[in-house]
């Protein structure tokens, strides 16, 4: 999604920047003001832009399924994604350097973990990408510590009371993965075609990974 | 004192709508630029959530995730002297003027 | 602070309400929990928010919970279950 910075003031030719901005929300419209300022004054270049645009274009699920996948393949590489996962990042040639710091944690028969950040939506962002919206909505923000079962089950996930539940609130620095359960029938199944069965709503917990039925149909 | 970003908990019977949505261009700029300016020092994440939780509390709830970073990056630009608000919005005006002038 | 928590230590979070930026949740504060893991050492956000150097720097726990702790007749789920909030140093005060 490249966006090369059309001149403000280009009125011969049809200017898809400008029919945009004619359907912004007043603040969309004061960013564009703010980027062609910044960028005047030569505080940031419109290099800069661009390659945070492209740095972000580039981050998807894929990166975490990899993790994922990798660690229900490797149990070395398990053990060592839960004890140094920005270690375990590199490599496998993923840049977590945008992260301050990043914890994994397990999904078992007896645990199950949820990922949320009550106070602004925290999110691993270098592994899985930006954010779905409902991950930074004020209902899941107010309600998945108070009542993660009953969100979990908007999302069609539903755990036994055996299975102890963690919600972790990202509060700090920290930054949370969860590493799913390997799904039942996937002996033998490579690990390319492990990773498609994670999903990154299975890394945040709302859901299980897939099952190779789910996969197929 | 509660603070309205401050939500864990809050009594809500919303239901999680399981909306996605492509980020529109302007969004998309938004997160560019507040993390262009973050890499030159210019903005850090933690006073953009400070100028996020100094909405008040009914523009916190009505404005849009990307908006509230809007809403942040301007505020700390204008609070660091590298705009002015008035510097944008004589840009916005420069910027809405019909484009058929002759 | 007298003495750095360790793993497993029982900790209170302080029931305090400043102004300003804080990244303690208010749903924890007064709340009994434990010392689950040791983050390590950060400058301190509640400064940083304000553009000072967030010194100095303040150990990182991250502290569980009983949900049946945070929500005292509210949580209608597992007694199981927990929940973890990492929060820095100047918020805990250990307990018995």
């Amino acid at each position: 999604m490249s966006h090369a910075h059309d001149h403000p003031h280009d009125v011969t030719q049809h200017d898809p920047e400008a029919a945009e901005r004619n359907r912004l929300p007043p603040l969309g419209k004061r960013m564009y003001a703010m980027r062609d300022l910044l960028v005047e004054k030569g505080v940031l270049s419109a290099d800069d832009i661009q390659a945070e645009i492209e740095y972000m274009d580039a981050r998807s699920p894929a990166n975490g399924a990899r993790l994922v996948a990798r660690a229900w393949v490797d149990s070395e590489f398990k053990a060592r994604l839960l004890s140094d996962p920005k270690g375990a990042c590199a490599e496998m040639g993923i840049d977590a350097s945008g992260l301050v710091e990043f914890v994994v944690v397990e999904n078992t028969e007896t645990v199950h973990n949820l990922i949320v950040c009550t106070l602004c939506s925290c999110y691993p962002r270098p592994i899985l990408g930006r954010p779905p919206d409902w991950y930074k909505s004020f209902a899941y923000r107010s309600r998945a510590v108070v009542e993660p079962r009953a969100v979990m089950r908007e999302f069609g996930t539903v755990l036994p009371d055996e299975v102890e539940v963690r919600v972790y609130d990202s509060s700090a620095d920290m930054r949370y993965l969860v590493l799913p359960q390997r799904p039942p029938g996937t002996d033998g199944v490579g690990e390319a075609e492990l990773a498609e069965l994670v999903t990154r709503d299975s890394m945040i917990g709302v859901t299980l990974a897939r099952s190779p039925a789910m996969l197929s149909s | 004192m509660d603070r309205t970003h401050d939500m864990g908990g809050r009594p809500t019977d919303a239901s999680i709508a399981p909306a996605e949505h492509t980020l529109a261009d302007w969004e998309v700029l938004a997160d560019a630029v507040a993390v262009a300016l973050g890499r030159k020092g210019i903005r850090s994440t933690d006073e953009s959530r400070r100028a996020m939780e100094d909405l008040p509390p009914d523009e916190y709830l009505s404005l849009s995730y990307y908006e509230r970073w809007i809403h942040a990056t301007e505020a700390l630009l204008v609070e660091k002297g590298v705009l002015s608000r008035e510097e944008i919005d004589r840009k916005l005006e420069e910027l809405e003027e019909p484009w058929a002038v002759s | 602070m007298t003495s750095p928590l360790r793993i497993g230590d029982s900790v209170r979070v302080r029931a305090d309400w400043p102004p300003g930026h804080v990244r303690t949740p208010a749903y924890v504060r007064g709340k009994p929990g434990w010392i689950e893991r040791i983050h390590g050492d950060f400058r301190n956000p509640e400064l940083l928010a304000y553009g000072r150097d967030g010194l100095p720097l303040r150990t990182l726990y991250m502290v569980g919970f009983r949900q049946m702790d945070l929500w005292p007749s509210r949580y209608a789920e597992s007694s199981n279950d927990h929940l973890y909030v990492d929060i820095y140093d100047h918020w805990l005060e250990s307990i018995a």
